[in-house]
């Protein structure tokens, strides 16, 4: 097995001194090496003619990136993703403490860190069981297997004949062989092996349990768990003043006054960045309040009519991508169906506003910081800041929940900025909660036009599909994603925004539907030009896009007078697909639903959706009951179950924890959420002005049922319920009220107009 | 000027208009109360206040001298957690968990004063604070879970 | 025997009393129907009809939290007691199914109910006897065209003897003057329909009028300011506490937005009212304005604006922080009360507490009201500023709505009042308040419930020419 391939060669190794035992503080291939792999697996290539490593072992394909055991039998898992509330951490020691045959409590997992771990890219996209869950279980249990092979050799029996126990390998006469007695040198600097000898998922003893987080006693407990509760030794607090609007210059600011005022250390100005250094945070904020009233602004006009978003983004020049393009002769004879729909700016609105810690000392810089990518966001900072990428290191640390891009990479930036103004000091810098409302980049406006026709038999009989919005990522890497880069006095230009492609796609995410259709067609509008600003949220394109087209397909199985589940399962082969969809619809008791009064509560309805999320992760779908307030217009949902296929699964209950948190946030911007501007501003700036969920709003009972696939591989699922809960919204809305609402969100508003009460 | 935090006096060298929340978190080194908006529409900063439920974010400290403070660290610790922390944890009752103190000494200023508080009450006692990765369900069936457990503690109390 | 006589004598004659009297205030019944087809009812109908429920505010009172629309059950406590609204959805057996117009009309021209039992005045019949026949059909024709909701009503809590129906036709026959005045629903003169809205449908002065013992409202005191639920409801006349005086156009906009820049938040009862009338027809709504307006300016002369106030309104124009940074603007410094009192508790809460929000440069509706502008401060109690202060202005389910938080926790009463004082001397120009003391104990007692209304939501933000941040906002120069 692998234990015999060739060891690598090691271009930066160090022994921590001490320990005894070999220690790689990073043994990545090279990002350029890295990068080429990825492209080539894009392509659809095998890596060279090196077999396939199974998830981000791909990357990181040496065994000691991920797995290390002390001599003194200490184990520790390397992981280049972040925990970002989602419960990943857990979910890894799971997955690494049964692979080894280890008690949970047994390992140590050191998460995204530039001097630490692997460069595991973004902690995105649901990705990170698939990539590196898969690559700790791969590398776990490649790592006993040398084991294995190691105490066998010393006790002179076939390793087919040694089993594991508690961190120790034991031979038929008994003989024990802790871990950390059998590692030695560079036993486990190894290539990891295509296949690995994993653990039988029918015996599983951890994964695929509900094993408490690892994370929740100290958050509940007061102890210091994010970035926002660190404490350094001499640490001072930063405050942003940032601009009033997009592009706004910095005409003038006496600073002179707030300098003097107590506890300043310092006002700190670099072109239109304007900051302020204090011993304590409130004299921070005292002075950032003041530097926001002698600063003088010159702003300009030039956000677009938010009252007309769809008019504004089909007018924009755009890139026309074809999705798919399958258009046949259509056989048609049944009726054809056209409508629109949209989507306005979504604000992440994470509740701890963004915050970051910086130090510089004697030329290195560290930054404390809950991006999703640190070594992205320690590029652009090295960048920025014009410093070697050696001297720059990001460790991540949790923040507040972000669901994608947030501001965290920018108050990494500007911690980074302070604390290169007081050397030494490390400086920690929140944002205030306005800051966080105006500046974070938003989930992108989008635009559905959708047209198809149904055949004499009621099945659909061609599609033809078009979405325009702006890209879904403008994440560092390049200084310029940085708000503070774009604001020195020698500014970084914002990089030109570029689409995701398929299969994963940005707006076009989820784009095609999982139905047979003999006939279809898909065109992403991709538009370079951005009035607002804008980057990756929680599912990126696939919540308007399942929106779309699973309202769409409720209209489409109406006009063939179809029930909407019947309709789909009647145009969906996929086996998991039709299971996922049977089960929601069964546990929800869809088909004793009742279809009207009496039975039926006044203003009830009943919706129902399904996705695969990017056609290639989790299968998800929901079922809800709503209840829409005829004199209000307020709808809120009464119930719901969902059903998820997330292949093998590693924590049912953090699986579980997932889908509900998706379906009740995708429903908080499904009804009620908007980005508002003016000519000049955003003015969705704190809660009053940008309302989400509350209690009031939650429904009164949730169900997820899980469907196990045992030794299945790992499909994403962080996301997958955004698209569903939405369409299954919409659609229930639709059943209550006898209309069909395609502009987001279903307000009150709204559906008071369409009621015409 | 002093303050009661926790049982414990405290002389707290600071500006009397200084917002609480900055004098627990900077000057007191607690964790839990957290900075979410600054302005009393998330309840992230949430403590009590005389039992009651209170934004520390808005409220100056001259106007607490002589009241008794409690914040999550106040009703246990992780190695003695009280009814409330055991509930959370064994509802599993978080995901990103940076409202999560907040909502729970909003739903512990409810339970002291009505151990008895229905789902109609618990969800109208936690309006103020807000949730963004959809945890509401967990949160809901912890608080009951919770003032299960107050109620079990109430009736085993010696007379 | 004599005596014996005399009192059989007294007892037949009190008898015959109570017959006759039954005799004359009972009612007949109206004959029950089976209950319309919806669509027997024009489509066009049943839309005025909505409209017209909107200005009568059918729904505040007919739903209770987080039931049906217009199924009743919702408590609305009065002086003499608690009585619960009826469900006037068309369930045939809980509700108005099976009441005919002339039924309908008949409940609010006079109060009485299909069976011929006389409903209590917490329904405001007194002026819905006022609404038209074709306003009568309209209202009728949306409400049997409502979703049926099954739903029966708690019993009113009343003592004896009010809970004997039957002495309302004692009220009725001294406080209801029987409408409508047929000859005009006030069409094409808007000061005229205005009146017919106002004084009819809108019901204003159930609450801004003040009542006397028995629960009526005392003509001769119209629109001199009355209470509602533990809220002032401010004098509409000349008598007005507005620091800036009302004009049609301001009072359009805060009963169709909830909020108004130069006089702040509706809150408590308004705030639901002005929920409603965001649904109504503009028109009528723009007409109620206008006749409300002119009583502003009739019984006596408007308190004009002092300079101060002026400057204060001027001031927030100024402002030069982005107003995307509320937070980030400058607290200013206190400033000693005008009456020269000095309140020292009473000034730092409000410069660490209110100050904030107050001063801050953000407009209104979602930055606090510049506390000059307050008719919470400069009205006749402290009643409403206390009920603010205790329990904030929550946030509007799903709607963009101005937050403020509560103190009820964080200030005890001797705080509450230093600081009710303090800007009563501060910003009103006007006699201290007396015994604020037990108005903040009185505010207390209320249930909480009733105190802490949603604030009306504000679907758009603020027009630019409301934003008070202007920032030298200028196209870029090329």
């Amino acid at each position: 097995m692998s234990a015999a391939a060739a060891p690598a060669i090691l271009s930066r190794r160090r022994v921590l001194a001490g320990s005894g035992a070999l220690i790689l503080s990073f043994s990545s291939l090279p990002p350029a090496a890295a990068q080429q792999n990825a492209q080539q697996q894009k392509g659809g290539k095998p890596a060279g003619a090196t077999p396939q490593l199974p998830g981000d072992l791909k990357k990181s394909p040496l065994l000691d990136s991920w797995i290390r055991i002390d001599a003194n039998g200490a184990i520790t898992v390397f992981t280049g993703k972040a925990e970002l509330g989602q419960g990943i951490k857990t979910a890894l020691l799971q997955i690494a403490a049964e692979q080894l045959d280890v008690d949970l409590k047994q390992l140590t997992l050191i998460t995204a860190d530039t001097s630490r771990t692997p460069n595991e890219g973004f902690t995105a996209g649901s990705h990170s069981l698939q990539d590196s869950g898969t690559a700790i279980m791969n590398a776990a249990a490649q790592v006993r297997q040398i084991l294995f092979a190691q105490a066998a050799q010393r006790a002179g029996v076939p390793a087919e004949q040694m089993k594991t126990d508690n961190a120790a390998v034991v031979a038929p006469n008994g003989q024990r062989f802790g871990y950390g007695e059998l590692v030695s040198g560079d036993m486990l600097h190894v290539q990891a092996a295509p296949q690995s000898p994993l653990a039988d998922p029918h015996a599983y003893r951890v994964m695929n349990h509900a094993i408490q987080r690892v994370d929740i006693p100290a958050k509940v407990t007061g102890v210091a768990a994010y970035v926002q509760d660190m404490r350094l030794p001499g640490m001072v607090h930063g405050r942003i003043v940032r601009p009033p609007s997009y592009g706004a210059k910095l005409a003038s600011v006496d600073t002179a006054a707030v300098e003097k005022m107590p506890g300043v250390l310092k006002v700190v100005r670099d072109g239109n960045f304007l900051a302020v250094v204090a011993e304590r945070e409130f004299f921070a904020i005292e002075a950032m309040r003041a530097l926001a009233v002698a600063a003088r602004w010159q702003e300009t006009a030039k956000l677009p009519d938010a009252g007309n978003l769809a008019a504004v983004l089909t007018g924009l020049p755009s890139q026309d991508i074809t999705v798919l393009d399958n258009q046949q002769q259509s056989a048609g004879g049944g009726k054809s169906l056209e409508a629109t729909y949209t989507r306005p700016y979504l604000s992440h609105g994470s509740i701890g506003p963004s915050c970051a810690v910086a130090q510089l000392d004697n030329g290195a810089l560290t930054v404390w910081t809950h991006t999703q990518g640190v070594y992205p966001d320690r590029d652009a900072i090295a960048e920025m800041l014009r410093m070697p990428k050696e001297q720059v290191r990001c460790i991540h640390v949790e923040g507040s929940g972000c669901y994608g891009h947030n501001g965290a990479d920018d108050a990494a930036a500007d911690a980074a900025l302070l604390a290169r103004a007081l050397p030494g000091r490390p400086v920690r810098v929140q944002w205030m909660r306005e800051q966080e409302h105006v500046w974070e980049p938003f989930g992108p406006a989008m635009v559905v036009k959708v047209k198809a026709s149904l055949d004499a038999g009621g099945r659909i009989a061609d599609w033809d599909y078009g979405v325009w919005s702006n890209t879904h990522s403008t994440r560092p890497g390049p200084a310029g994603a940085l708000l503070a880069a774009r604001d020195l006095a020698s500014p970084f230009p914002q990089p030109p925004p570029k689409p995701i492609p398929m299969p994963e796609g940005g707006g076009d995410r989820n784009s095609i539907p999982l139905y047979q259709l003999p006939s279809a067609r898909v065109i992403y509008h991709f538009l370079p030009a951005m009035p607002v600003r804008v980057s990756a949220l929680r599912a990126l394109g696939a919540h308007m896009n399942v929106f779309a087209i699973e309202s769409f397909t409720d209209e489409l199985a109406a006009a063939a007078g179809a029930d909407p589940v019947a309709f789909r399962l009647k145009h969906l082969g996929d086996e998991r697909a039709r299971e996922v969809i049977s089960t929601a619809a069964d546990r929800f008791g869809w088909a004793a639903r009742p279809r009207q009064t009496p039975g039926r509560p006044p203003g009830h309805g009943y919706g129902f959706a399904f996705a695969r999320y990017k056609n290639l992760a989790a299968y998800c779908a929901v079922a809800c009951e709503v209840e829409v307030e005829r004199h209000t217009g307020r709808a809120r949902m009464v119930r719901a179950v969902a059903a998820v296929d997330a292949g093998q699964v590693v924590n049912p209950d953090g699986l579980v924890n997932q889908i509900e948190g998706a379906i009740l946030q995708s429903m908080s911007w499904t009804l009620f959420e908007s980005v508002t501007f003016d000519a000049t501003r955003i003015t969705s700036i704190d809660w009053a002005t940008y309302p989400a969920l509350r209690f009031s709003a939650v429904p009164n009972a949730m169900e997820v049922h899980i469907i196990d696939r045992p030794g299945a591989p790992f499909l994403g699922a962080g996301e997958a319920g955004q698209g569903p809960s939405a369409a299954a919204l919409g659609n229930a809305i639709a059943d209550a009220t006898g209309q069909r609402l395609r502009d987001l969100p279903l307000s009150r508003e709204r559906i008071r107009a369409a009621l015409g009460a | 000027m002093k303050l009661n935090v926790n049982g414990q006096p405290h002389d707290i060298d600071a500006d009397p208009r200084t917002p609480l929340l900055y004098v627990l978190r900077g000057d007191l080194q607690l964790n839990a109360a957290k900075f979410g908006c600054g302005l009393g529409q998330c309840g992230a900063c949430t403590v009590l206040v005389d039992g009651e439920a209170t934004f520390s974010c808005v409220t100056p400290i001259l106007a607490l001298e002589g009241k008794g403070i409690v914040t999550l660290e106040g009703l246990g610790s992780n190695d003695h957690p009280a009814p409330i922390q055991r509930a959370f944890i064994a509802e599993q009752a978080a995901q990103c968990g940076y409202c999560i103190a907040g909502m729970m000494m909003r739903a512990q200023a409810l339970l002291q004063k009505n151990p008895h508080a229905g789902d109609a009450e618990i969800r109208a006692a936690l309006e103020p604070n807000l949730c963004r990765c959809g945890t509401h369900m967990r949160i809901l069936r912890a608080v009951r879970r919770a003032a299960q457990m107050m109620q079990t503690a109430q009736a085993g109390e010696p007379q | 025997m004599r005596a014996l006589r005399y009192f059989f004598g007294v007892c037949l004659a009190l008898a015959l009393v109570v017959a006759i009297f039954v005799f004359v205030a009972r009612r007949p019944a109206i004959a029950p129907i089976e209950p319309p087809a919806a669509n027997s009812f024009a489509a066009a109908q049943v839309r005025r009809g909505a409209e017209l429920a909107a200005i009568g505010d059918c729904d505040v009172c007919h739903t209770a939290a987080g039931s049906q629309t217009f199924a009743g059950g919702r408590a609305v406590p009065t002086p003499f007691g608690t009585i619960f609204s009826t469900n006037i959805t068309p369930d045939r057996d809980t509700g108005i199914g099976r009441w005919s117009e002339a039924a309908f009309r008949r409940a609010l021209r006079e109060g009485v109910r299909r069976d011929g039992q006389y409903l209590y005045p917490a329904f405001p019949y007194d002026h819905f006897t006022l609404v038209s026949d074709d306003d009568d059909r309209a209202l009728y024709a949306f409400l049997m065209t409502q979703p049926p909701v099954r739903a029966t009503a708690p019993s009113n809590q009343l003592p004896f003897p009010l809970n004997i129906r039957l002495l309302l036709f004692g009220w009725n026959s001294l406080f209801l003057r029987e409408g409508p005045d047929r000859a005009n629903a006030g069409q094409g003169d808007p000061l005229k329909r205005g009146a017919y809205l106002t004084e009819g449908l809108g019901h204003c002065g159930a609450c801004h009028t003040p009542r006397n013992f028995l629960g009526a409202e005392q003509t001769s005191k119209k629109f001199t300011g009355g209470e509602a639920e533990g809220w002032t409801a401010y004098a509409l006349d000349g008598s007005s506490p507005a620091a800036v005086p009302w004009t049609a156009e301001a009072l359009q906009h805060y009963l169709q937005h909830g909020f108004d820049a130069a006089h702040g938040v509706a809150r408590g009862p308004m705030a639901e009212v002005a929920q409603d009338l965001r649904t109504a027809n503009a028109d009528d709504v723009r007409a109620i304005a206008r006749y409300v307006a002119a009583q502003h300016g009739g019984a006596g002369a408007p308190a004009p604006a002092t300079g101060q106030q002026v400057s204060a309104q001027a001031q927030r124009g100024k402002a030069t922080a982005p107003n995307s940074a509320d937070s980030q603007a400058e607290v200013l410094t206190e400033k000693p009360a005008t009456n020269g009192a000095t309140n020292e508790e009473g000034a730092r809460l409000y410069t660490a507490a209110c100050a904030g929000c107050h001063e801050g440069p953000r407009a209104a509706p979602y930055g606090g009201i510049d506390l000059a502008l307050s008719s919470g401060i400069t009205g006749p109690s402290a009643r409403n500023l206390v009920n603010v202060v205790l329990y904030g202005l929550r946030a509007a389910e799903a709607a963009r709505s101005p937050i403020m938080p509560g103190f009820a926790a964080s200030l005890n009463d001797r705080q509450i009042v230093a600081l009710a004082a303090y800007l009563r001397a501060r910003f009103a120009n006007k006699p201290a308040w007396s015994d604020i003391e037990k108005t903040v104990r009185e505010a207390r007692r209320a249930e909480r419930a009733a105190s802490t209304r949603p604030a009306p939501s504000e679907e758009a933000i603020p027009p630019p020419t409301q934003r008070t941040s202007s920032n030298e906002t200028e196209d870029e120069k090329q």
